[in-house]
């Protein structure tokens, strides 16, 4: 059958035309655009508060004119002029969407209501123009980057993804020159190769961007179609030979660890360390949510108790009591509060579900920032003054001063737990945790002892936050009860539900980004929480399994569900199975 | 026949709210035996699973599972002293995979906690490798259709029938002395239908269950029945083995419009 030419739905395009226009507008308002203004990505031209409203019509424009997908039975279609056509309309929509705004609010002062919506801002938007020339400008440049858009679908199959990922890995440099202009510092080469890729602190060059943009082009276009095979292979392979290909994995990982903080150096080291502590909490939440599905919105209560239990071991100057473990010596007693801490949140909630144990848990995560806080408890806890003089963490007549060392007590101890996740999850343990998870009454029925599944989950997860705490404690040398306040516990649900619920890759690579990416793009950091809400809306939409899904076998048998409709077809017509040996 | 029945209610009560969902209801199965529970639609079969398997109390009455009344206890205790079922409508682990749901049905049977996964201590895999060898023992009791591949699949990519012999796969994998068994073939084609009526007869025969089924497919449970129990708003209206309860007036008329047809073909 012939292929047809895609003809994109028109109200659809002209919805999402104005969409992607108040979306924009959106951005304006909040004072983003202006934010980012400042920030040039590939000098000169390429600042990330244009690159961020451009991207307002691109990705509008890429999703009205996506054609449908490609069905068994049901003739393809191909994209084609009307493609173009409709990612331009969307385009001009978004943009006189926006012209709108600029021309309403060059009349009419709004900033009593909308303070970022100034002069500055309105200038930008016209590129300093004009409100007259700078609409005119907007309109032809918004019809254009939605035909562009549009456009991507028109590129080869083939050329497609490596074409799109060679944008965003220019993107990438650009906004993470710190990172990398240090890595290549770090790996001895940045005196040649910084200087080509970079001006200064403006941005890479251009020259740089081009080659940047032609490397990703080519490594991904030979890297494109080898994925299939090598997820073959490896599922191919027999036990034996995946058991080489882990070990393989884990020796180059562990290499890479090894030599990380010498490459970044102490700024970067030092993001890395909070990314690590956040990921120790991740993992720990990840057993609680993730496994055991009790949705626990106060675990940083847990984080506190570890920091504290292990300030008041270990300072010299605690207040009422200070033994002053070495943090080794204060280990067990951490875990052993933990444990504690983790019994007495766990049983009031054994008999609760979902939104019932959300919302008690939260009120304990308050509770013990306010117990922290309490001048009752001030005699032992230091109240707001917190406890000082936490001591560094040494091995033997080795100190661990710097974020460069404090780099590889944290993500020693990160695989320690990733391994305790690991363990437990392909235990009989994380299969109750699951079964929980999955259906609390069957599981029951099935023999799963409930309270004593979910005592064990908050008991576990109470002690691996409580060793995040410690580290946290000694890490930054003093504490105070505001460290420990709701954001952090919501921050850690968030690394895990991003990066994929009961997925140990999917929780590293979570508190990596979310944690990690904020430190470094300081122009983000206003914005955080936006964005972490934005991404959670999308993820929820899009993705509610995470970015790296727990179970991607499952998803890999998915594509495979064609073999299986063979098999149940051969099941109807009545094969003659082997039963059973009677 | 053994001296005491393996199980043995009596004067067993439950309402909801107005409705008498089971009215003292005196019932017993005998070690061994295969029992029919039949009943229109609403009669209450499924409640009286639900309240042998403990997870709904019983407002009065008594459930005693060899020699010992298990009213009050905890479902995970009751599948302990030996009472698994199945359910109406399937209830698996969806996101688990095949393996990993009969080795549920194992929970109680094994006994390794935290600190043996996390130490791998030979105990622990000692255990999980019989454990793992057993579940695919019992998969393997439904001759191919649920081994190989299948073991790491996850459950909610099984056809319907699978995920029926699936969830009486994880009933069988916890010992059961009884076996609670709620439609097996509801929703299934007349094949498969009629391989399930052959294996729930070898689930007695060979493995040694003792089995109360619910079912409304009539040529199944006169293939298989020891004895039927038929209910009617919660009360037992006929007892009797298959003959003298299809024939029964009573039993008939309850079933009249219903399944009249069903039970005469
Ligand atoms: N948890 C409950 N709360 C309130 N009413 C219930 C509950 N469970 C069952 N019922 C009611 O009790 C009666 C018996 O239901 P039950 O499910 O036991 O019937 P059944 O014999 O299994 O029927 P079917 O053949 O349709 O499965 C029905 O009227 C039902 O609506
Ligand atoms: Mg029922």
């Amino acid at each position: 059958m012939a292929a047809r030419f895609h003809r994109p739905d028109p109200r659809r395009t002209v919805v999402l035309g104005i969409a992607g226009g108040l979306t924009a507008v959106f951005l304006s308002a909040i004072g983003m655009v202006e934010e980012f203004i400042k920030r040039s990505l590939v000098d000169p031209e390429v600042v990330l508060g244009y690159v961020t409203i451009a991207l307002v019509p691109f990705v509008f424009a890429y999703v009205v004119a996506r054609p449908p997908p490609v069905r068994e039975g049901i003739a393809p279609v191909r994209p084609g002029p009307l493609t173009l056509a409709a990612g331009a309309v969307a385009g001009l929509l978004t943009a006189s969407v926006v012209s709108l705004f600029v021309v309403i609010t060059t009349e009419v002062n709004v900033r009593g209501v909308l303070q970022n919506v100034s002069p500055p801002l309105l200038e930008t938007l016209t590129f300093h123009r004009g409100v007259g020339q700078g609409v005119v400008w907007l309109l032809v440049g918004g019809t254009l980057i939605g035909a562009g858009g549009a456009a991507v679908h028109l590129i080869p199959a083939r050329y497609r993804r490596p074409v799109v990922l060679a944008v965003v890995w220019v993107l990438i440099f650009g906004l993470l020159q710190v990172l990398i202009a240090q890595i290549f510092r770090g790996l001895k080469v940045g005196d040649t190769v910084n200087p080509f890729l970079y001006k200064g602190s403006r941005g890479l060059t251009i020259h740089g961007a081009i080659t940047v943009w032609i490397a990703a082009f080519l490594i991904a276009l030979s890297l494109e179609g080898q994925r299939e095979a090598m997820r073959r292979r490896l599922a191919e392979a027999t036990p034996a030979v995946r058991r080489n290909y882990m070990l393989v994995g884990l020796a180059v990982a562990l290499l890479i660890l090894a030599v990380t903080p010498q490459i970044l150096g102490n700024f970067l080291s030092e993001v890395l360390d909070l990314a690590g502590i956040f990921l120790l909490m991740a993992l720990g939440l990840n057993i609680v949510v993730g496994y055991a599905g009790l949705l626990d919105l106060g675990y940083v209560a847990f984080f506190a108790v570890g920091a504290y239990t292990g300030a008041v071991l270990t300072s010299p100057s605690s207040p009422e009591w200070n033994p002053a473990f070495t943090f080794w010596a204060a280990i067990p007693f951490i875990m052993v509060a933990a444990a504690l801490a983790g019994i007495i949140v766990g049983t009031p909630v054994l008999r609760m579900r979902g939104d019932y144990l959300a919302i008690v848990t939260l009120g304990f995560g308050e509770i013990a920032r306010i117990l922290f806080l309490s001048d009752a408890l001030k005699p032992y806890f230091g109240g707001a003054q917190g406890i000082i003089r936490v001591p560094n963490i040494s091995i033997g007549p080795v100190e661990f001063v710097t974020s460069q060392d404090f780099f590889y007590i944290i993500y020693a101890l990160a695989i320690v737990l990733i391994y305790v996740s690991w363990a437990l999850q392909h235990s009989r343990v994380g299969r109750a945790w699951m079964a929980m998870r999955e259906d609390e009454t069957v599981a029951e029925v099935m023999g799963v002892n409930i309270v004593a599944a979910k005592l064990q989950a908050f008991i576990i997860g109470a002690i691996l936050a409580s060793l995040g705490g410690a580290l946290f404690a000694h890490k930054i040398g003093s504490i105070f009860p505001h460290s420990f306040n709701i954001v952090v516990s919501i921050t850690v649900l968030m690394c895990v539900i991003v990066g994929g619920m009961g997925s140990i890759p999917g929780v590293i690579l979570g508190a990596i980004v979310l944690v990690g990416a904020p430190e470094l793009l300081r122009e983000f950091s206003e914005f955080k929480f936006l964005l972490y809400g934005a991404l959670l809306i999308f993820m929820m939409q899009m993705k509610p399994e995470g970015l790296i899904p727990s179970r991607q076998r499952a998803q890999e048998l998915h594509q495979d569900e064609a073999a299986q409709d063979a098999w149940l077809r051969r099941e109807a017509l009545g094969d003659t199975e082997p039963e059973p040996a009677k | 026949m053994s001296a005491q029945p393996l199980l043995q209610i009596r004067n067993l009560s439950k309402a909801f709210g107005g409705l008498m969902a089971i009215q003292e209801l005196d019932f017993h199965v005998n070690k061994d035996e295969i029992v029919s529970l039949i009943g229109p639609n609403g009669a209450g079969k499924t409640t009286f699973f639900n309240l042998v398997t403990g997870m709904i109390p019983p407002d009065a009455g008594q459930i005693v599972v060899d020699g010992h009344d298990i009213v009050g206890l905890r479902p995970n205790q009751i599948l302990e002293r030996g009472v698994a079922r199945t359910f109406q409508n399937v209830r698996l682990f969806p996101n688990m995979t095949v393996l990993e749901n009969v080795l549920i049905g194992q929970h109680t049977r094994t006994g390794t906690g935290p600190v043996g996964a996390i130490l791998r201590t030979p105990a622990f895999r000692r255990q999980e490798e019989q454990a793992v060898e057993k579940a695919k023992e019992t998969l393997a009791f439904f001759g191919s259709r649920l081994v190989g591949y299948r073991f790491d699949q996850p459950a909610n990519v099984l056809s319907y029938a699978n995920r029926r012999r699936l969830e009486i796969a994880r009933a069988m994998a916890s010992e059961p002395k009884l076996l609670l068994l709620d439609e097996p073939t509801a929703g299934m084609n007349p094949r498969e239908t009629a391989e399930l009526t052959e294996l729930v007869a070898k689930l007695r025969d060979e493995q040694g269950f003792t089995i109360c089924l619910i079912e409304h497919d009539m040529r199944v449970v006169g293939r298989v029945s020891d004895r039927v129990v038929v209910l009617d708003y919660g009360t037992k209206i006929a007892e009797g083995s298959y003959h003298e309860v299809a024939n029964d007036e009573r039993v008939v008329e309850a079933y009249l419009g219903t399944k009249a047809g069903k039970a005469a073909s």
